[in-house]
């Protein structure tokens, strides 16, 4: 019994670490620009795909590269790479669909809208460039397994978890402790008065853009070892979910972010265990819906005060 | 006087027209599929309107609504005049379906209201974003639930109501789902409007310019609220059960996010608060639809590329915040009504 409840315990810490990587970006660009950046979860899409090209290039797939380059090697490269590109697509659809919105002082609703215009592009657009076949990720580092008390972890699951806990970590300590963050803080408490103090607000909304996007990209890489079956769609559903964990959470809090995420995790995984995994949605979803009547911004979330 | 009535005659001739070319044959049954698909979408779009566009809440679960609708809509329509292993014999002979049909509608209108509850009593605290995520989650809720309740098919789906309009049409040999959609569409809009711009629904609108200053001017808002969320969906209910007919068939899978998404689309691409915006969005979107399908998969990249190109150049949509009337006043020697 103990042991299946710790197996469950990984499982969900390991599902949790996923939507706490992608909540985490939601929460950054949102936090800033007040935005639901819906390609979010298509950007983590795209982010297992570049890991794919990324590490099937250094295996030497493609006849760049001599083959034969040792797993950990072109994990080390792979990583960088990839959050490095997927951080590029993040910030080319700020820079060409989102910044000519706000410079026009469009609706924000519009701007949401653009963003959900902007994830079906990702998804049909994979589609339609590499066609309807699901690609498998390579294995690059030898799955170990551990035992913890009765339970088996693998190195890979570790590694998503140990991750995120640093991920959280980093951003936590960018966001209260450094000047950028101080910038960021500032942009989303009045972005009109940020570039009369000499604030630039592009660069910092590129930052937030770039940290958020790679966050995705690296959640990207690791959901692909640990399930190594990409499809286009694969990020949709994860997206969705991840933004609903993040508001739960209580939008705008990277702590908040952080805990929804695992929240939804460990809700969806008691459920399947308990029910059955048909009703994981309805349940797990019912619950967060009766947590937002009963705060209804989030767990974290403050409530804004507004002057009429 | 005269002129005011004209645009009543000009429905009815409308309407006529509709079922006379049908009858002699020049709208064969794609046209006749294309077009009630099109008022569907239209249907949709309007009452999603409500609430995204005149109340500026963003709600982004529509397709729940519509798929309350659509199930409760077909089980009333295949106990009473099909039967079924689950729900036994026919209760009523074929013939009685003509009249009962509206009834059927007015089933699959009232249940999705209700379960617009599910949205309307969270809103009375949540606002904004958070309430977005509450409508996501119903969407999902619904969804969900459908695909785990057996006796409705669960994820395989729902099937007989092709018997029912195929009876109706045995007894009147007349286009019978293009006329109820056209007057779905037409009801819609009306009601919508009236609603809007009596001076009950002003409420509507103040919401969304402040909502904390709406409610010291004595605006009940949770009323006006609950009243706008049971309003629109239901009607997106409505737009569930004729779709449920038209098609003949239900599944979860139709009613997924992205059906949601494309009626967020349509809201917005038309402008927000402006019904003549989304009835031209819906229709604009649907032609796209169908004449892009040669593009097969890249479709789905066209037409979000199209929209993304429109947003750049015209953050407002289409319409902006003006009904047709506005741009050409004159139009407003042919309605009576504001």
């Amino acid at each position: 019994m103990l042991e299946t409840i710790i197996q469950q315990g990984i499982n969900a810490l390991q599902l949790g670490s996923y939507y706490s990587l992608i909540a985490l970006g939601y929460c950054l660009v949102y936090g800033v620009l007040l935005l639901i950046n819906f390609a979010h979860g298509d950007i983590f899409m795209v982010g297992a795909y570049i890991a794919f090209f990324c590490a099937t290039a250094f295996l030497g797939k493609f006849g760049y590269i001599d083959p034969g380059m040792p797993g950990w090697i072109v994990l080390a490269l792979t990583v960088p790479l990839t959050m490095l590109l997927t951080s590029g697509v993040g910030v080319f659809i700020e820079r060409v669909a989102y910044r000519p919105l706000r410079l026009k002082g469009a609706n924000r609703l519009y701007v949401v809208i653009t963003a959900l215009m902007m994830g079906i592009v990702l998804e049909y657009g994979n589609l339609a460039m590499l066609g309807a076949s699901r690609k498998s990720f390579p294995t690059l580092v030898p799955r170990t397994i551990f035992e913890i008390g009765g339970a088996t972890v693998t190195s890979l699951k570790l590694a998503a978890i140990v991750t995120s806990f640093l991920v959280f970590g980093l951003l936590q300590w960018i966001v209260t402790r450094t000047k950028l963050g101080m910038a960021m803080r500032a942009v989303s408490y009045d972005k009109f008065a940020v570039p009369l103090m000499g604030i630039p607000l592009d660069i910092i909304i590129v930052f937030t853009f770039f940290l958020g996007s790679s966050m995705a990209g690296l959640a990207g890489l690791l959901y692909a070892m640990n399930f190594p079956v990409l499809d286009p769609f694969m990020g949709a559903l994860v997206g969705w979910k991840a933004f609903i964990a993040a508001v739960v959470g209580g939008i705008g809090d990277i702590r908040g972010a952080f805990i929804g995420g695992f929240l939804l995790a460990f809700l969806e995984v008691t459920v399947a265990a308990t029910f059955s995994s048909e009703l994981r949605d309805l349940i797990s979803f019912t619950i967060l819906l009766g947590i937002l009547s009963w705060k209804p911004t989030g767990l974290f979330g403050k409530p804004r005060t507004t002057k009429i | 006087m005269s002129l005011r009535l004209t645009t009543p005659t000009a429905l009815c001739a409308l309407l006529l027209g509709l079922v006379g070319l049908t009858q002699i044959g020049i709208l064969g049954q794609y046209e006749q599929t294309f077009l009630c698909t099109m008022g569907i979408y239209m249907i949709l779009a309007a009452s999603l309107n409500l609430v995204n566009g005149y109340m500026g809440e963003f709600s982004c679960g529509h397709a729940g609504f519509m798929a309350v609708g659509a199930y409760t809509a077909s089980i009333v329509g295949v106990i009473l005049f099909v039967g079924d292993p689950n729900f036994g014999p026919a209760l009523l002979p074929m013939e009685l379906a003509p009249l009962a049909f509206p009834v059927i509608l007015a089933a699959g209108f009232a249940s999705a209201a209700v379960v617009g509850l599910l949205v309307a009593i969270p809103s009375f605290k949540t606002r904004g974003d958070y309430l977005a995520v509450i409508t996501l989650a119903a969407g999902y809720i619904v969804k969900s639930a459908l695909e785990n309740i057996e006796v409705v098919g669960g994820p395989r789906g729902f099937m007989g109501m092709k018997k029912v309009t195929l009876g109706i049409e045995e007894t009147f040999a007349v286009p019978w789902m293009l006329i109820w959609i056209f007057i779905g569409v037409v009801l819609t809009v009306w009601l919508l409007r009236r609603f809007v711009y009596s001076t009950y629904g002003k409420g509507v609108m103040a919401i969304h310019q402040d909502e904390v200053a709406a409610e010291i001017m004595s605006v009940n808002t949770n009323h006006m609220k609950l009243v706008a969320f049971m309003l629109s969906s239901g009607l997106a209910g409505l737009a569930g059960g004729l779709y449920a007919y038209l098609i003949g068939f239900v599944n979860p899978a139709s009613f997924t996010i992205l059906r949601s998404t494309e009626c967020l689309v349509m809201v917005y691409m038309g402008g927000m608060g402006s019904l003549t915006g989304s009835i031209l969005a819906a229709g604009i979107f649907t032609i796209m639809l169908e004449f892009l399908k040669p593009l097969e998969q890249l479709k789905w990249v066209a037409i979000p590329m199209l929209l993304i190109l429109l947003m750049q150049f015209r953050p407002e949509g289409i319409m902006g915040n003006r009904e047709l009337s506005d741009v050409f006043p004159k139009l407003k020697r042919f309605y009576r009504f504001k």
